[in-house]
């Protein structure tokens, strides 16, 4: 893990600058929100091809299905609260129904959009675009995950909704062997004790709090689940099979999300008890985004705690 | 109320955002600041309410659709008395009673939860539904910004008005030309909003935004007309009352620095 911190939202608008180079035929839509969802980076590198929609996410949806028809690639933009919430029906019949290959990057997902409060705080876009079929869904743990997965999201053919974060974090990826899958989950860490499956910045956590572990002499591993949807069935139930005991965390309710895509495997294949830490269906509330994590027992310390107590 | 009166108000609610923002360390000040002028007629001068007992039933009602301009409608609460000035130096922060965006349930004086836009005009036409339903005789404001008039649920909503004879409703548009990304004509025209309105059948009125006999004209028009709901297209200014930050889309959402902010608060209180 090195030092530097970066907001995969920030990735989001670098990435697109670099995927522009290599494929002109991409597009951005925004929604009112370059400065924060970071597609201002892209449209100051090609202005001509941002477009800014204004204040309206449905109608944008629609202007994206349309464009994806003719043969061109929008990356549409805005938070994951008017993305996948306001303008759910609209990805899911004008984008999901015709699998129409529009890549939806939505930044601001969970509780560490902080000072906003609850109405920004999207602790639901996971279980919303998992049930569309044939969406993709990848929530990237770090800068250098959320680039490949938007070159990813690029060369699969047909809807993919990216979850980009406000909150800089640390880099966890920086390995000369990192490879970015769709549909590949990545073990960070091997444990015999207990499996953490986690997502999003909650890996990075989730590794801190495995190693807090190894401390007090338990051994706990801790797959990387980037892509929700298709989760990687084989590493799951291959991790619940090996250590008897999962855990998933999640920056998300632990309803619908990771924790119910990680049971829904399970249930069918290898039935193993689960315990879900993430956002406890309650809703969010103002406050410093590190302070709220911590609250909800999403930072290391919390993971830590309710993990090696779970273990006893 | 007298007009001198209502402008000392004002001041005194510009200067308390600003010293909650400082506090907070994050939010709106723009959208805060055009709207000072309409919040306080609204609730100095022609609003039926009891601060005392924010619940009444027969109360008027105010959405601030454009939830994230609410330091200065907290301001304005606290100023009548709905909740103690001390609280105002926590907004945004952790267990706060002032949510970043408005919370019903936490702030005593919120009639509506918001901070998604586009969606407090269907509420007031609800609401005002309810009350003709029920032959109450409270009314209904809502508070539209004009970016946030590039939600197609505000026209779904305008039509609703017409339809269901909301005399009881009046809308308010922050008219201040800017959104985030730059102005309304370049992000999204929206011009000319008051033909757009007058072909919705609604009745229309164009005013200063910070002239207070314009309001409470306005206000007293709406009141007096029956049949159709009526809209206030309030011109005003982004970032009024602080000099550089008037007309300046950068301080939509931005807090200024330490020097700047001592600017303010002496064109603020030097006004005052
Ligand atoms: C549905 C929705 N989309 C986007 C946002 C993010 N957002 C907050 S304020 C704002 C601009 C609002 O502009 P305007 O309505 O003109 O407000 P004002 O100028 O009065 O501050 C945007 C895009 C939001 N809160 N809700
Ligand atoms: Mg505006």
């Amino acid at each position: 893990m090195t030092a530097a911190k970066i907001a995969t939202r920030e990735s989001y608008g670098n990435a697109l600058v670099e995927l522009y180079k290599k494929h002109n035929n991409i597009i951005v839509l925004d929604a009112d929100l370059a400065a924060a969802t970071k597609t201002g980076i892209f449209k100051k590198a090609v202005p001509d091809r941002h477009y800014d929609c204004g204040i309206a996410e449905a109608n944008m949806m629609g202007i994206a299905a349309g464009i994806s028809t003719t043969g061109l690639v929008p990356f549409v933009s805005t938070f994951a609260m008017f993305a996948a919430g306001r303008a759910f029906e609209q990805v899911r019949n004008s984008i999901g129904y015709p699998h129409l290959n529009v890549k939806i990057g939505a930044t601001h997902a969970g509780i560490s959009v902080g000072e906003d409060g609850a109405t920004h705080q999207c602790n639901e876009d996971i279980a919303l675009m998992r049930t569309i079929p044939g969406m993709v869904v990848i929530n990237p743990s770090d800068d250098i995950e959320a680039r490949a997965a938007v070159e990813a999201a690029y060369n699969y053919d047909g809807p993919v909704y990216m979850r980009f974060g406000r909150l800089a974090i640390p880099i966890i990826n920086d390995k000369p062997s990192y490879k970015f899958e769709i549909g590949k989950g990545v073990v960070m860490r091997a444990g015999k004790d207990a499996t953490i499956i986690a997502t999003g910045l909650c890996v990075g956590a989730s590794i801190e709090a495995a190693e807090k572990m190894a401390q007090k002499g338990l051994d706990v591993g801790v797959i990387n689940i980037h892509t929700i949807k298709p989760i990687d069935k084989e590493l799951v139930i291959e991790a619940a099979q090996k250590t008897g005991k999962i855990i998933t965390v999640e920056e998300h309710s632990i309803i619908g999300g990771l924790g119910s895509a990680v049971c829904e495997v399970l249930s069918e294949n290898c039935p193993t008890p689960v315990l879900r830490i993430g956002v406890n269906d309650c809703f969010g509330h103002s406050g410093p985004a590190v302070g709220l994590l911590h609250e909800f027992g999403l930072d290391a310390e919390g993971i830590d705690k309710k993990v090696s107590e779970y273990l006893k | 109320m007298d007009i001198i009166e209502l402008k000392k108000i004002a001041k005194r609610i510009r200067l308390s955002t600003m010293q909650m923002l400082e506090k907070a360390g994050t939010g709106h000040p723009g959208g805060a600041l055009s709207m000072v002028e309409i919040l306080v007629t609204l609730y100095f001068e022609k609003m039926n309410i009891k601060p005392h007992e924010p619940n009444w039933k027969y109360r008027d009602r105010l959405i601030l659709s454009k939830g994230h301009g609410n330091p200065s409608y907290y301001a304005v609460l606290s100023e009548k008395g709905y909740f103690a000035k001390e609280k105002l130096s926590t907004l945004r922060q952790y267990g706060s009673i002032l949510q970043g965006h408005p919370d019903m349930n936490t702030t005593p004086g919120v009639d509506m939860s918001t901070g998604s836009l586009g969606q407090g005009l269907s509420i007031g036409c609800g609401m005002a539904i309810a009350a003709h339903m029920q032959h109450e005789k409270f009314r209904v404001y809502v508070i539209v910004g004009d970016g946030e008039l590039d939600e197609g649920q505000n026209w779904e909503a305008l039509m609703s008005a017409v339809k269901y004879k909301l005399d009881n409703l009046t809308l308010i548009v922050d008219y201040n030309k800017l959104q985030i990304n730059g102005s309304n004509e370049d992000v999204m025209g929206i011009a000319p909003l008051d033909k757009k309105f007058a072909a919705f059948n609604w009745n229309v009125i164009r005013i200063n935004g910070h002239d207070f006999r314009d309001i409470r004209n306005a206000l007293e028009m709406a009141c007096s007309t029956s049949g159709r709901p009526t809209v206030i297209i309030a011109d005003t200014i982004k970032g009024k009352g602080i000099s550089f930050m008037e007309n300046n889309p950068i301080w939509h959402g931005k807090i200024p620095d330490r020097v700047q902010f001592e600017k303010i608060f002496r064109e603020l209180e030097g006004d005052i």
